[in-house]
């Protein structure tokens, strides 16, 4: 087996942690959202890069040619992406509201304060 | 990239993920992705910097340090990736024509599409048609995070505003940010109707190369998004008010279902476009055609307004401070 083989989906495994990482680690809910988005994008390229053929063109169809990349993945991966920023966007929202209500974004801060009565 | 997980100045980090997000997009044009890549170069470098950059206004800059060691977490951690490689080990090489995913329906819609649909970009006529339900899907989770994003921003802002007996968002001056940065202003007054007019060509370019609603969208947004940062919010309000993106962005959907429906009344299948024409070629064209027109009224309206909705609460924020 070559090592170059697999080699993009250790690539994407490595990236897929360290969002895991972070989101696991990490206190701060902006950052736990970053670490998400990581996650998130580490997914995109798998998804893209199993989609890709060697040697073949982009899936716009063209005389004479008959090797084109998966669309399939495409489609999934675009529509993954808008609605991952919306997503993204609404987890920001509510953690602008919890910095409203509670003064901090800090995960430890917050329990404390829940705990207090 | 691991910088990311070491740094506690949040600016730098949301900096350093818009450049993964530049890479992101270079690499997927590599990959012979080039919807893809359009649409991650204008999200994941334009849009989701922007809103994290807004977040952390309203939130703070700094992350604490931590004060237990992340033992656990990194156990945890080695314990999944090993997991995973030992997952990969059975996958196909990377490139092969044979591998199972390029077996099942891809193969139909490569070969097929072209005379079905007449569309030559097959991403279009697979996002469009063949998986129109999906996309209806999609596109009604994108509405709904707007709306959530509405509900939790807005919403919770009026009572406050009851109380104090007026509204904010009216009476406080928010001074036009940018003011003395004229080439910056003169600059974007020249490229955003050049923008404009690439969002447009994207949009209906979506038949014969890379392009279609979700890009279009995207694009369109980023271009009110500039005019929101250089003008400032209360000149773009004017022109746009969140009424009208409210009522947009639930046009799209609109557009999209009746579509559907349309279809059903005409006792085919949901979202089976053949009857909207005589001719069954002509048809698809046509239902993708207004199914991508719907896809950009909403993306673009609901993006536009979750940023507008953003920018608001720091106005708001600096009124009262």
């Amino acid at each position: 087996m070559n090592f170059f083989e697999l080699f993009n989906y250790w690539v994407v495994m490595l990236l897929m942690m360290t969002g895991l990482y972070i989101l696991i680690a990490h206190g701060n809910f902006v950052k736990k959202i970053i670490g998400l988005s990581i996650f998130q994008t580490s997914l995109y390229i798998f998804y893209i890069s199993m989609a890709k053929v060697t040697g073949a063109i982009a899936p716009i169809i063209q005389q004479g040619v008959e090797l084109y990349s998966n669309p399939l993945p495409h489609v999934l991966i675009l529509t993954a992406i808008v609605v991952g920023i919306s997503t993204t966007a609404l987890a920001l929202a509510l953690v602008i509201r919890i910095k409203q209500a509670y003064g901090t974004i800090e995960e430890d801060e917050i329990q404390a304060m829940d705990e207090e009565p | 990239m691991f910088a990311i997980v070491r740094m506690h100045d949040l600016f730098a980090i949301v900096m350093l993920l818009s450049i993964y997000g530049f890479l992101c997009a270079s690499f997927f044009m590599v990959m012979d992705a080039v919807d893809v890549a359009f649409t991650e170069a204008a999200v994941g470098i334009g849009i989701s910097t922007l809103l994290l950059l807004s977040a952390l206004t309203l939130t703070g800059r700094f992350e604490k340090k931590q004060r237990h060691k992340p033992l656990l977490a990194v156990f945890s951690v080695a314990i999944t990736a090993s997991l995973l490689i030992y997952g990969t080990l059975q996958m196909p090489p990377f490139g092969s024509a044979y591998a199972p995913a390029h077996q099942h329906i891809a193969t139909h819609y490569i070969t097929q599409s072209l005379g079905e649909t007449g569309i030559i970009n097959i991403v279009t006529s697979v996002l469009a048609s063949y998986r129109g339900y999906d996309t209806l899907g999609e596109l009604i989770v994108i509405f709904t995070a707007g709306m959530g994003v509405l509900v939790l921003l807005r919403g919770a802002t009026s009572p406050a505003k009851d109380s104090e007996g007026k509204s904010k968002r009216v009476t406080s001056k928010q001074p036009v940010p940018m003011k003395q940065h004229a080439i910056l202003r003169i600059v974007s007054k020249m490229l955003i109707p050049l923008i404009l007019l690439f969002a447009l060509y994207v949009q209906f370019h979506a038949d014969f190369g890379p392009g279609g609603g979700f890009q279009a969208g995207v694009i369109f947004a980023s271009v009110i998004i500039l005019y929101v940062m250089i003008f400032g919010l209360r000149a773009t309000q004017k022109t746009i008010s969140l009424a009208w993106l409210e009522f947009l962005s639930a046009l799209g959907v609109l557009i999209f279902g009746s579509v559907g429906l349309l279809s059903l009344l005409f006792g085919e299948n949901f979202l089976d476009y053949n009857m909207l024409s005589s001719d069954p070629v002509q048809a698809q064209h046509l239902g993708i055609f207004v199914v991508e027109i719907g896809v950009g009224i909403t993306v673009a309206a609901t993006i536009i307004l979750i940023f507008m909705t953003f920018t608001g609460r720091m106005a708001d924020r600096g009124g009262q401070q």
